[in-house]
């Protein structure tokens, strides 16, 4: 078989034959192809089978809108499943597959269903397979899961990149047909930034399928002058293969160009496909439209297709989809098809037109006032039954038969902002509503100017209305002579004949029996229709099944169509894949990584990593001869309690915060008072939210009289630093305060221990005292360290020893860390990961994150005192609800296991020790645990019913998930140093 | 969605955040006598019109600007643009 | 007429001609006992045990549009009761054990399939909140797990395990979670009331509330006025737009959220799973399409539909999450309106109006609770009290300041 169905001319290139495979098998087409038409040109009509019954089915269709010829295309990682033959343009060495069928295309298994069809009829699954209970999830929904489905994932991860652009216009235009260029043409000789895109990868749309003459010369002529014309404009951007995929709001447009999809693999560097987020300030939709079928009994054999689509493979790429084909169609321009298949040398065996005033001609026999009542052949059409006018049936050999029941406004863009179609009588089909995307209008066959002639000029006229919008005058091109034949339809949906199926939606499986069932059962809505049947939700939503169903139900309800109504089109045009809405945001660059200054000396020193939101921090530094983290966690903890350690803390949030009303900014923020804190000073900080639960928590230091440092929790830095400016900005504009985030400004590093101060003796320039009577416990201030480095210094402790916090410029941070780590040689400096600073902090008994969770008060944490009752803050009115202010409520304790070789888990739950455990005896919960290498035992802090006045009881510490349940003594939640003595060293 | 901020021009609502109700501009009196009730209303009674809202958005990833946009829930088109600080000093000192 | 196989076997040989319809069209009666506004699952359920469980008579359900066109046919099928809070795990235990006898009491297969839900962790904190959450679920008599890496990696190895930017260090299990087949929820629970004798009621809107000293007489409708003992609202998504008729805020704003389907893939989810450093959850319908979604887009809005940066952030989480979905197509999206409540959990009481009740405030959690909503709503219509798994769900809790905050993220309906 080698191309026997390849006619003369078309846009193919024989001097560049392509060699592909379909289910292994080896074929050959041309540039230019496309799968369809090449297996098409090879006499392949069977190419798979449908979603319920698994009936053979062929191209519908010769562009996006095909709901039947899916394949399985490429191989690996590659493999794309669902891949319509009728858009996969051809390249050497495509792959393709069929799917969806078991073991071969031609003998199918699940071919059964089809046999079976009467007891699967539409929404059976909803009255059966109830009994026994257990069947639906062990046996039934298995077999369903199984059968359903159309082809398979690799399930490989994607090999190939995608990226995503932006795009600026004043207009868009969209869709390449005569509209679209009229459109494109007049705003880009008016001097407009238009970007022009066509899901095709060739543009002219109907142009193209057509054997059509534009100033009495072939169209091809025009079109490629018109091309060169726009491909040399510097302000117009040419886009084919680029499918604009949805409408959003304001003018934003998503547009997905398939870089490489026509190549076998893509060029090096380049993405496979790229998602342009356009943001046009006007668009024209020309996507011209789509033909749609007429409904009849046995009407989805491979070889019945629209009578478009015939026409498009005979005039686009020379290609006979048999040498036999017949025509059926209620509309003038079945006759078109017919006559340019006449004109390619495909025997037109006959016109079989609904009306009795079929127009006549001498190239093909016209059967006037009869129907397509039947078909036969197995695997491909090879005959019809044909009901003449006078009641007589007639049989009538051909392998392909084009069906024109009328075509539809392609409108499917106009719903995706809520806009609903609108019928439209004169050619009997829905159009564009009255809302519509605001900027855009349409144009063309897509607003029913079915002429070329006249989707000339309203593509021309659509362009210079929406150009005045924004103040440009375009004048209207000179456009070419062009056909300009009424549109002549008579309404015909569906056969009325015997008993067999007629389908509607053929990828579905939904015929025109599905339709009156439901509507016999009182699905008779046409959202409650499209539900109940699954009418429109194939790959295809229904573009050429949805109309012939409505008119159906319509009929049946004994309404109109417009009265029916219509569903909508949902976003995307046709479908997108995921890898492209992603992007580049994928694997390790799915979020950036933010790295402390230290990093890269911490990489050097055994750093273990771990992710805190989007930065890498030092989780512990471990050592050669450690074998478990939580001995070089141990080993970090007693180093900083013994003599020193540093660990990176850049990562809390700085805000710097300045003005003459600094303070009393920072006094209504805060939920204890700032007002009167000292120059020179630090305080701790607690902001609560306006509903009164804890916010979060940080310091403030008070570098001069109107410059507070403000520290954050690594984790809202970002929500903290918003919450501020709202503050600011909407709350109290009338104070002179300003903010900045300065996290990423400053390097900070903790320098915590007993030699804390020793070591900082050495870094910072001796000139400042920092002596305990100089610099005491929550002193702050400017320094120079390393022989005048600017440096803040401030003394504040998270783990419980004397403690400090160095601050130098980001770009110092580095070799702060490497200064530090050499002067603190003598006291056994020890750096020490985000690991230890917890445990340092649980020992400590501060809260962190697992405690201010949102869902925490600061009577709660055991602050309720803070919250000052003589000054407004945020938070204070509504902290003092009383579902807030229980005095037996949640408060924070300590647990120490009562035996030592038990260890508390974060997350379990506490229970009387003669309670069940159950939901009702809940007295709490453990919100951090730890082993404390100080105690050598496990601790945890805990909310516990009742809390501190129950210090001393036994509880037990339950975790059913893991089947854990001892006791543990409840203890101050201060586990060292509870009188602060060693902070203040 | 485009928001046009009143300093920077157009901008994507991407580069945004999104608190709500404009209308928590007005914190009210917190020394009143019926504050609490007053407070309650202020923080969850929120206006939630089909139709035109004003609510508050954020320049996160721009300027920080706070704005009050004018905007209608049932077709998201954007009428007005504000900046938050002067709608607030607009109420002067009604705190 | 009962379902069956064995009616479906004769029916098909008989070519379909004695089914009858699901559900009767009446006009609406002058007056009812109860009337309960919102033909969605809520309503429906709440209709229907109102008559089953309840006994009572006179029932009516108006529905503006279509039955089942809110949220109840927009959403991403997925029941779970996987909650933490004393005042939400047993009202959602409560519901997912109605739903696991749900389609034997309603003689209608609404297809649901626990298949478990996988929630997944990605660092130590996480993993305690789970297992918080999972031993109040326990508790609670509901089901859960905590598994391991290795254990996530047996159950889903397709998961992006060796390059993740943010490491799955374990997993939430509850294997009883899963999906139904959300239209069928609305059109089982629809025939079951049709036949207990609630007249269902389409293209029915409700225009305003009529009122006497303070107590509901009925409401006005476009199909004229229809008195009623209690009037129940179950709109979700439009609460604060019904409700301000009756001259009430509530503590609610609509937002819009996303839902997505891919085209039909043979089985490559086997539950549902959800991602915990972004915002993406999938599970697979029985058709075949991964049903998935993310977060809200994050503004008030009416208009059910969203916008592109949402799209591409789910998509984003759906890639970092599982990269061999890149060559899967999404076919549709949506949006559905949610009532996003000022602490993420739902309010089913009484309001300040004699014989008015609210239903409302479900946030995107809404289908899962359907049968309990309903069933609890009809209780507190039936019964004046609350059902014993909604005691929690008051109006005043906000101003009581006894909120019920799963996520902890307080007054900001868009992060809950």
């Amino acid at each position: 078989m080698n191309q026997t169905n390849r006619l003369q001319g078309g846009l193919v290139d024989r001097t560049k034959p392509l060699n592909f495979t379909f289910d292994g098998k080896a074929l050959r087409g041309y540039a230019g192809d496309t799968l369809a038409s090449a297996l098409l040109a090879n006499g392949v009509r069977l190419m798979g089978r449908s979603f319920k019954y698994h009936r053979p089915r062929g191209p519908l269709t010769a562009g996006s809108e095909e709901p039947n010829a899916l394949v399985e295309l490429r191989s690996g990682g590659q493999r794309e499943p669902n891949t319509r033959a009728t858009t996969a343009e051809l390249f050497d060495g495509l792959e393709a597959q069929s799917q969806n069928r078991w073991p071969s295309l031609k003998r199918d298994a699940l071919a059964i269903n089809d046999v079976m069809s009467n007891f699967l009829a539409a929404g059976f699954y909803y009255k059966t397979f109830m009994w026994p209970k257990a069947f639906w999830e062990k046996l039934y929904e298995p077999v369903i899961r199984n059968a359903a489905g159309l082809g398979r994932l690799s399930m490989q991860p994607d090999p190939d990149s995608y990226d995503k652009g932006f795009l600026h216009c004043d207009l868009l235009v969209i869709g390449a047909g005569p509209a679209g260029l009229a459109a494109a043409l007049t705003a880009a000789r008016a001097g407009a930034q238009v970007v022009l895109a066509d899901e095709d990868y060739v543009l002219g749309g109907r142009l193209i399928a057509e054997r059509m003459e534009l100033n009495d010369a072939p169209a091809g002529e025009w079109l490629a002058a018109t091309l060169a014309e726009l491909q040399a404009m510097p302000n117009l951007r040419l886009m084919p293969r680029s499918t604009v995929v949805g409408a959003f709001d304001h003018g934003i447009y998503g547009i997905v160009e398939r870089v490489s999809d026509h190549l076998s693999v893509p060029v090096e560097g380049k993405p496979r496909q790229i998602l342009w987020r356009t943001y046009a300030r006007r668009a024209v939709l020309c996507t011209g439209a789509i033909e749609r079928p007429i409904a009849f009994e046995r009407n989805d054999r491979p070889g019945i297709m629209l009578a478009g689509a015939l026409r498009a493979y005979a005039n686009r790429w020379g290609v006979a989809v048999h040498r036999r084909a017949a025509i059926f169609t209620n509309n003038d321009d079945g006759h078109r098809s017919a006559a340019d298949l006449a004109a390619k040398g495909v025997g037109v065996c006959a016109v079989i037109d609904t009306r009795a005033d079929a127009p006549r001609s001498e190239l093909y026999e016209v059967i006037a006032g009869a129907e397509v009542i039947d078909t036969h052949g197995r695997l491909g059409l090879e005959n019809i039954s044909v009901r003449l006018a006078n009641g007589r049936t007639r049989r009538i050999d051909c392998g392909a038969l084009g069906v024109s029941g009328g075509w539809n406004p392609n409108v499917s863009l106009l719903c995706h902002q809520n806009g609903r179609p609108a019928w439209n009588g004169d050619i009997a089909a829905f159009g564009p509503g009255e809302k519509i995307p605001p900027g855009l209008r349409v144009a063309g066959a897509a607003l029913g100017q079915f002429s070329t002639a006249a989707a000339l000029v309203s593509g021309a006229e659509a362009a210079q209305v929406a150009l005045a919008d924004l103040g440009t005058a375009a004048h209207l091109p000179e456009l070419p002579r062009a056909e300009d034949a009424p549109v002549r339809i008579a309404p015909h949906w569906y056969v009325r004949h015997g008993k067999g199926r007629a389908w509607l939606d053929q990828q579905n499986d939904v015929t025109v029996k599905d339709v009156k069932l439901a509507h016999r059962e009182g699905f008779r809505s046409v959202e409650l229709l499209k539900r109940y049947t699954t009418l429109g939700m194939a790959t295809d939503q229904g573009k050429t099944a949805n109309m012939g169903a409505l008119a159906i139900m319509a009929e049946l309800a004994g309404k109109t169509i417009p009265e029916t109504g219509t569903t909508v089109f949902r976003p995307p045009y046709t479908p997108v894949a995921m890898g492209v809405l992603a992007g580049r945001a994928r694997g390790k660059a799915f979020r950036p990584t933010r790295l402390t200054p230290s990093h890269a000396w911490a990489e050097q020193n055994g750093a273990v990593f771990v992710e805190t939101g989007n930065w890498l921090r030092a989780q512990w530094f471990a050592r050669q001869s450690e074998t478990h983290w939580r001995q070089s966690v141990d080993r970090e903890v007693l180093a900083v309690r013994a003599s020193v350690g540093v660990c990176d803390v850049t990562t809390l949030g700085k805000i710097d915060v300045q003005g003459t009303d600094a303070a009393e900014f920072l006094n209504r923020v805060y939920c204890n008072g700032f007002a009167k804190l000292a120059v020179g000073r630090t305080r701790y900080g607690l902001m609560l939210r306006e509903d009164g639960i804890a916010k979060d928590d940080g310091t403030a230091a008070r570098l001069a009289q109107d410059h507070f440092v403000v520290t954050t929790t690594t984790a809202n830095a970002v929500s903290v630093f918003r919450h501020m400016e709202f503050a600011r900005q909407c709350l109290w504009p009338e104070l002179d305060v300003q903010l900045i985030s300065t996290t990423e400004a400053w390097a900070q590093y903790a320098v915590a221990g007993p030699n804390a101060r020793n070591l900082l003796r050495k870094i910072v320039d001796p000139v400042f005292d920092i002596s305990n009577e100089g610099f005491p416990f929550m002193a702050c201030g400017r320094v120079t360290v390393c022989g005048g480095l600017r440096a803040r210094l401030f003394r504040i402790s998270f783990s419980g020893e004397l403690a400090y916090e160095i601050a130098v410029p980001t770009r110092y941070g580095d070799a702060l860390m490497r200064e530090l780590m050499q002067a603190g040689e003598e006291y056994g400096v020890t750096p020490y990961g985000t690991e230890a600073l917890g445990v340092l902090r649980i020992e400590k008994g501060h809260a962190a994150g697992n405690e201010l969770n949102g869902q925490t008060t600061a009577a709660m944490l055991g602050m309720g005192r803070l919250v000052s009752t003589v000054k407004d803050s945020i938070g204070a009115v509504l902290s003092r609800r009383e579902g807030l202010s229980d005095e037996d409520g949640l408060r924070l304790v300590g647990l120490q296991p009562v035996s030592a070789a038990d260890r508390i888990v974060s997350g379990a739950h506490l229970i009387n020790l003669d309670s069940e455990t159950s939901a009702k005896c809940d007295q709490g919960w453990v919100s951090s645990a730890a082993h404390s290498p100080h105690l050598g035992c496990s601790i945890a802090l805990a909310f516990l019913r009742g809390g501190a006045s129950r210090i001393g009881e036994i509880i037990r510490v339950v975790s059913p998930l893991e089947g854990t349940d001892f006791d543990a003594r409840i203890v101050s939640p201060h586990f060292i140093d509870p009188e602060g003595g060693r902070l203040r060293a | 969605m485009i928001i046009n901020h009143p300093l920077l021009g157009p901008r994507d609502a991407q580069e945004f955040s999104y608190l709500g109700d404009a209308r928590l501009i007005e914190r009210p009196d917190p020394a009143a006598p019926d504050a609490a009730q007053q407070f309650f209303d202020y923080l969850y009674l929120r206006e939630n019109p089909a139709g035109s809202h004003r609510e508050l958005w954020y320049h996160e990833q721009g300027d920080r600007s706070w704005l009050v946009v004018t905007r209608n829930t049932l077709t998201h088109e954007i009428t007005e643009v504000e900046l938050a600080r002067n709608v607030a000093l607009a109420r002067g000192g009604r705190n | 007429m009962r379902y069956s196989g064995f009616r479906i076997l004769k029916e098909g040989l008989t070519g379909h001609k004695g089914w009858r319809p699901a559900w009767r069209e009446p006009e609406p009666q002058a007056a009812y006992d109860y009337l309960i506004i919102g033909g969605g699952g809520h309503g429906l359920a709440t209709a229907f045990y109102l008559a089953s469980v309840f006994s009572k008579a006179r029932i009516a359900v108006l529905e503006k549009g279509w039955l089942g066109g809110g949220n109840i046919g927009r959403n991403t099928t997925i029941i779970r009761s996987n909650y933490m809070l004393d005042g939400n795990e047993p009202f959602y235990e409560f519901s997912m054990k109605l739903w696991e006898g749900l389609e034997q009491e309603l003689n209608y297969n609404a297809m649901v399939s626990q298949r478990g839900i996988l929630n997944l962790s990605h660092s130590d904190a996480q993993r305690d909140a789970f297992r918080r959450r999972g031993n109040a679920m326990l508790m609670n008599g509901a089901d859960a797990e905590l598994l391991s890496r290795e254990q996530v990696r047996k159950m889903a190895p397709f998961l992006d395990f060796d390059n993740a930017r943010f490491p799955i260090n374990g997993g939430l299990l509850q294997r009883r979670g899963g999906t139904v087949r959300h239209d069928a929820v609305a059109w089982g629970y629809a025939r079951a009331a049709d036949k207990r004798g609630v007249d269902i009621i389409q293209n029915c809107k409700v225009t305003g509330f009529r009122m006497n000293g303070g107590t509901i007489t009925g409401v006005e409708t476009t199909r004229g006025y229809i008195a009623a003992g209690k009037v129940g609202c179950a709109v979700a998504g439009n609460s604060s737009r019904l409700m301000a008729m009756a001259g009430m805020r509530l503590p609610i704003e609509s937002h819009v959220l996303q839902a997505f389907v891919t085209e039909a893939l043979k089985p490559v989810v086997p539950g549902v799973i959800t991602f915990g450093a972004g915002h993406f959850y999938v599970s697979q319908s029985d058709k075949g399409g991964l049903v998935f979604g993310g977060d809200l887009d994050g503004y008030n809005s009416y208009a059910q539909r969203g916008n592109l940066p949402t799209v591409e952030d789910v998509a984003e989480g759906g890639m970092a999450l599982m990269p061999i979905i890149g060559r899967a197509r999404l076919l549709r999206m949506w949006g559905g309106i949610m009532d996003m409540s000022m602490d993420g959990s739902p309010i089913i009481d009484r309001t300040p109006i004699d014989g008015l009740y609210f239903n409302g405030g479900w946030c995107y959690g809404g289908f899962k609770a359907t049968p309990a909503s309903g069933y609890a709503f009809a209780h507190l219509l039936a019964t004046d009290t609350p059902h014993t798994t909604a005691g929690a769900y008051r109006l005043d809790r906000f101003l009581t300041g006894r909120m019920i905050d799963e996520k902890g993220m307080g007054a900001q309906p868009n992060l809950h």
